[in-house]
């Protein structure tokens, strides 16, 4: 089976579970005074998770003959060739910069970040990697922090403001 | 009018007010390139600034100019590196990007500038002379028009499937409009499909909806493909190329004619907004554009990338019309400029332009300067600009990544929400992988909040669904959407046939 038949099937099921919290999880919850109105707050999810189990179950059995997207050049069955390490490091990379920032402060989860992503593609000029991501780290902050008032946390939890 | 229009020039010309509008556009364009600082975040930026002159007057020409200038600075992020900052810049990227990918980034903004420039200044000359008279109408609007308004521009995604792939599209619409439903609504005021987790109660966030759908998934192809890059960075004399030529020129300047109208005329309507505009103007001209020129919307066609452009421009000036002339803010960011305008004393309304003509015509003719400052400021720049891309890919993808996991993380100020992204961003390369069209389940996510609130709306006030036949305009808003979903469908269908 094709791969987007497959996602047509995942979302078809996301749906019917959808269906289910909205045909018999929302209603029981809604205040005496709001079941007067005509539109309850679950009317909208279960028209949705009807058209949309329809539209998916449309795709899955290949009803209409697809075309490849407009404009997208990328072939999964070539995914040998693709250079998978370095999507998946980087997709780890922004997951654990969304984990650290925090904890480590914006200035050296930014700086780890650009860095590390540089050297991972590829780049061997280290001392400009460091100065461009020291530099931007910096500027960036200050531009949001000091400039645009709106607060980020530059240095680690343990340093403090 | 000429006595107030020269009062408007007579303010809007003088020195303070010209480097006002001037800074203004300056701060806008660069603030807003940075994914996740809209226009609604830099003009409350700015409100201290503006206030700070005491002047309201050159406050509101301030904060006009920076308005401008950051739904262009939006445009630039959407058009170089897919990455739409804001609602209404997202439908720019369909052909933008494509531009772009092509090695033709400084054709591509120039032609949004253009279209911007033009846009802007029909909406102005728009609202010089209807504004009292569009007011009065926009008023007409029920929650059912706006009902079936919202379903006018669902019936965009007709343009985004491209051949064989219309159910595709639909079911991504779908998912955008159940994304939509999850968190509380500003109706029913109650948490729908939070799953217990806290950071979902307010909602997924639009930007980072956008960065996932757009942003991530083509870094990630960049990434997997480094040849992708090299086919747009190789062309490096082609990249900071403004020159339009005479055939581009003629096929979009009625684009430009056309979208400007529609898209002044949706923003006067408080609620409908740039974002509509944007997406019905693209619809609407790729289902009038000859057969041959269709094929070419969402590879890089001149004619997508000037509708949006101009119809956003037209609407921001046309959402000005209800705030001066009504005090009705018709969208978030103009509700922020009435906000700034009660603190400097200024109450907009029926009685402005009698009671301060200085301040209403002033900021109408600052709406002309506005323009040409930003086309003056913004035609040198975009060679420097479109160079960004001859950067190396080594430095260019993370800095990417990095505005966009920054633009998610400034939007909602939470580190969750960079979980989402980056979760949402991994499902959606997958998505493309599978030929599956992104824009549809934007447009669901952004227009399913409107929907659901104004279909309540209209139930309550008719205890039913009757408003559809009770309403001649409901009624004649939603045959153009059936007509905007089904000609393409009956026409793809025949092309396959045959």
């Amino acid at each position: 089976m094709a791969l987007d038949r497959w996602i047509a099937l995942i979302i078809a099921l996301v749906f019917l579970i959808y269906g289910h919290t909205a045909f018999f999880g929302m209603d029981d919850l809604l205040p005496p005074i709001l079941k007067r109105n005509p539109i309850w707050p679950s009317t909208f999810p279960k028209i949705l998770s009807i058209v949309g189990v329809l539209a998916a179950i449309t795709v899955l059995l290949n009803f209409e003959k697809s075309a490849k997207q407009v404009g997208d050049d990328m072939d999964i069955s070539k995914w040998r060739e693709y250079r998978l390490f370095d999507a998946v490091a980087l997709i780890a990379g922004m997951l654990v910069y969304a984990l650290s920032l925090r904890s480590l402060g914006f200035l050296t989860a930014t700086f780890l970040f650009l860095a590390l992503g540089g050297l991972l593609l590829g780049e061997r000029r280290y001392w400009l990697l460091v100065l461009v991501a020291a530099v931007a780290s910096y500027g960036i902050w200050y531009l949001v922090d000091s400039v645009l008032g709106i607060y980020m946390t530059p240095y680690p939890a343990f340093v403090g403001r | 009018m000429i006595e107030g229009l020269l009062l408007g020039l007579q303010t809007a010309l003088s020195l303070k007010n010209m480097l006002m509008v001037i800074g203004g556009c300056i701060v806008g364009t660069f603030i807003g390139m940075l994914p996740g600082l809209g226009p609604m975040s830099i003009i409350a930026i700015m409100i201290p600034v503006a206030i700070s002159l005491g002047d309201p007057a050159a406050a509101l020409i301030l904060l006009a100019g920076v308005y401008y200038g950051a739904i262009f600075g939006g445009s630039t992020s959407s058009i170089l590196i897919n990455a739409p900052g804001v609602a209404s810049t997202v439908a720019t990227s369909f052909d933008g990007y494509p531009l772009t990918r092509q090695g033709k980034a400084g054709k591509a903004l120039t032609i949004a500038a253009i279209s911007s420039f033009a846009g802007g200044t029909l909406g102005a000359i728009l609202l010089l002379f209807f504004a009292p008279a569009l007011a009065s109408v926009a008023l007409l609007f029920h929650s059912s028009e706006y009902f079936a308004l919202m379903v006018v521009g669902l019936s965009a995604i007709a343009a985004f499937a491209g051949s064989g792939q219309v159910f595709k599209a639909l079911l991504m619409t779908i998912v955008g409009l159940v994304l939509a439903t999850i968190g509380e609504g500003a109706q029913f005021n109650m948490p729908r499909f939070t799953m217990g987790i806290m950071d979902l109660q307010s909602g997924i966030g639009f930007i980072t909806l956008a960065m996932a759908m757009f942003a991530i998934p083509e870094t990630l192809f960049l990434v997997l493909d480094p040849a992708r890059s090299g086919k747009a960075s190789d062309k490096q004399s082609e990249i900071s190329n403004l020159r339009i030529t005479k055939k581009e020129a003629k096929q979009i300047a009625p684009v430009i004619g056309r979208q400007s109208i529609q898209g002044f005329l949706i923003g006067v309507m408080p609620g409908a907004g740039a974002t509509i505009a944007s997406f019905l103007g693209y619809a609407v001209e790729r289902n009038i554009a000859p057969k041959a020129e269709q094929e070419e919307f969402g590879k890089g066609s001149v004619k997508g990338l000037a509708a949006p452009e101009s119809a956003n421009n037209a609407a921001c000036t046309g959402s000005f019309v209800p705030l001066l002339t009504l005090g009705i803010p018709g969208s978030g960011t103009t509700a922020i400029l009435l906000g700034a305008l009660i603190a400097l004393n200024v109450s907009p309304g029926p009685r402005l332009m009698q009671d301060q003509p200085d301040i209403f015509w002033s900021v109408i003719i600052s709406m002309y300067i506005g323009n040409v400052v930003l086309l003056i400021l913004n035609l040198p720049l975009i060679p420097y600009i479109a160079k960004v891309l001859t950067v190396p890919r080594t430095f260019l993808i993370p800095f990417i990544l990095f505005f966009t996991l920054m633009g998610a993380y400034i939007g909602q100020n939470n580190a969750t929400e960079l979980l989402f992204l980056v979760g949402m961003g991994v499902a959606a390369t997958v998505l493309r992988f599978a030929s599956y069209p992104l824009a549809p389940l934007l447009i669901g996510f952004i227009l399913g909040p409107m929907l659901e609130d104004n279909f309540s709306r209209a139930t309550q006030l008719y205890d039913g669904i009757s408003f559809i036949w009770e309403r001649p305009m409901t009624a004649v808003l939603l045959v153009v959407a059936i007509l905007l979903i089904v000609l393409p469908a009956l026409r793809s269908r025949a092309k396959t046939k045959g």
